[in-house]
């Protein structure tokens, strides 16, 4: 009984996951080298490539910050009553329950030419819909419950008895913070980031919606992927899914890593 | 010490405290709170009327019902799936454990467009699987089955990440009592293993279930999108973006979200529920 069930799990895993991962890396390479290298030195791959770079760096600077203040105020803060808490907690988890699409619509709807601050912002020369601005709150959104949920279990279960210890002196310091919070959060921390970066790395359909995919100007890499299935290029959509599949393999070990150095700690 | 003691100051000064408490919860009210508001007050905008002409409309509900069918199939698929992986990983020593364990995650690092094409390429017209398929007569790609299998592929790890943690918990003498007395394998994991994981494998299913619902990415590319026959709930409302119709798309995202948002209250309840035991 038990080889059978080893067996069957090892036939999915190969069938659902390692078989596609593979073909992913032969499709890649169906033109030899040169098809590989052309796909990807291709002017709208290089921007398409910098663009997803930009959204990463910009939306995990962010979320992280936002993200680990917003865990410690849910955790921490006494100024929000056990009740409004409890409310913001379930608020935190909404992004992962709309679809991409729809919060792309969302930001489309609020910020959009035809919307009142859209057409604020037009005014004064700041686009957001069909441009970057857009793609990283739209990224933002989606990506946004991802720290907080790595924080927030971290904080409740080291309490708060060393915090209050060293901050006795007065509120709540940048000196405890950095000495007495950060050690004990760190690996949460970091696994949140990683969490992040691969989610923003990966985000298609919000961003499809908002950027309006305009080649050389909004597409990031993985609407390139979609633009190059839709156009039967199916090489040069290889290409760049290796080199996004390639990235999310390597964020999947420091997955790993982190998981087991959040353990320890 | 200089940039500390600055931000030691900053920190303990009232004005800085409340400035940033203001900031952190603005952020979270403009990021999350208003975009949810401003989608239910759109498909309202022109009225209850044109709100449930957008609703009732056959491709759109078509759409909706094709999605919550497909995306029951597919939790289905993964809770049997899941289930027995989960068990495996936790309870059988093998070689290669580890590096299965660890590539469970690996939906949730790949991009989903990365995942759809991997999809069509392994089944689509030119390949081994789908050449074969053709044969018999069943098409995969472009069809109902390609869904399922993106939806699958997508939704993997929630079952098995959820029932982990249960299985690694569970008290081996109420197991190996179960034995003594005399149960059977079936009998021992219907009426003492199964009950302890049905909290995880419920939470871990209504997860999947709204992710699928969800999903756009993996399946648009294989779906073929056909209105009515093969075109989801999610890449209707992109067409109805596309084709400049707002208010259409906000009246189906409403729908889908309303749904959504209720799977995810009833996941709440069944986690806290187990936190209080």
């Amino acid at each position: 009984m038990k080889k059978l069930w080893i067996s069957l799990t090892y036939l999915v895993f190969i069938i659902l996951l390692i078989i596609p991962v593979i073909k992913i890396f032969t499709g890649a390479w169906a033109d030899g080298w040169s098809g590989f290298a052309d796909a990807l030195s291709r002017k709208q791959s290089i921007h398409a490539l910098m663009m997803t770079g930009i959204i990463v760096v910009v939306v995990t600077a962010i979320n992280t910050v936002f993200g680990v203040m917003l865990a410690l105020y849910l955790v921490r803060a006494s100024w929000i009553s056990h009740r409004m808490k409890q409310f913001m907690n379930s608020i935190v988890d909404l992004p992962f329950a709309v679809s991409p699409v729809i919060g792309g619509l969302m930001i489309v709807l609020l910020l959009g030419p035809s919307s009142i601050m859209g057409a604020f912002f037009e005014d004064i020369g700041f686009k957001v819909v069909y441009a970057l601005p857009g793609m990283i709150l739209a990224t933002l959104f989606v990506t946004f419950p991802l720290m907080v949920r790595e924080v927030m279990p971290v904080l409740q279960e080291i309490g708060s008895q060393q915090e209050e210890a060293a901050s006795t002196l007065g509120a709540y310091s940048w000196y405890t913070f950095w000495h007495v919070t950060w050690p004990s959060i760190r690996w949460g921390v970091i696994y949140g980031v990683v969490l992040t970066v691969a989610r923003s790395l990966g985000e298609f359909g919000a961003v499809l919606v908002v950027s309006g995919n305009i080649m050389n100007k909004t597409q990031t890499a993985t609407t390139l992927v979609y633009q190059d299935v839709e156009n039967f290029n199916v090489v040069a959509a290889n290409s760049i899914a290796l080199v996004l599949a390639a990235f999310s393999v390597g964020l999947l070990l420091l997955m790993e890593w982190a998981k087991k150095r959040k353990e320890v700690h | 010490m200089g940039g500390n003691g600055v931000l030691n100051l900053m920190l303990r000064s009232r004005w800085w405290s409340f400035g940033f408490r203001t900031t952190i919860m603005l952020y979270f009210i403009v990021l999350i709170v208003l975009p949810i508001i401003g989608i239910y007050t759109q498909s309202f905008s022109l009225g209850w009327q044109p709100f449930w002409d957008s609703v009732t409309d056959p491709l759109a509900w078509k759409s909706v019902l094709l999605t919550t069918k497909l995306s029951v199939i597919a939790t289905v698929i993964n809770v049997l799936l899941g289930t027995m992986i989960g068990w495996v990983l936790v309870r059988y020593r093998f070689p290669g454990r580890r590096i299965l364990n660890s590539l469970v995650d690996l939906p949730f690092a790949l991009p989903t467009a990365v995942g759809g094409l991997m999809i069509l390429l392994l089944l689509g017209p030119g390949s081994l699987v789908g050449g074969i398929a053709d044969n018999f007569g069943i098409e995969i790609v472009f069809h109902e089955p390609a869904i399922v299998v993106a939806m699958v592929f997508v939704t993997f790890p929630f079952v098995i990440r959820a029932i982990q943690p249960l299985l690694e918990e569970l008290d081996k003498s109420e197991e190996e009592a179960a034995y003594t007395l005399g149960a059977s394998t079936t009998r021992t994991f219907f009426q003492v293993i199964f009950p302890t994981i049905l909290p995880g494998i419920l939470s871990g299913a209504m997860l999947a279930f709204s992710r699928a619902l969800a999903e756009f990415g993996a399946v648009v590319l294989v779906a073929g999108n056909i209105p009515g026959k093969t075109l989801i709930a999610s890449v209707y409302i992109f067409g109805e973006i596309e084709s400049d119709n707002p208010q259409g798309a906000a009246a189906v995202s409403v729908l889908l979200l309303t749904l959504s948002f209720f799977i995810l209250w009833a996941v709440n309840l069944i986690q806290s529920r187990r936190m209080g035991k």
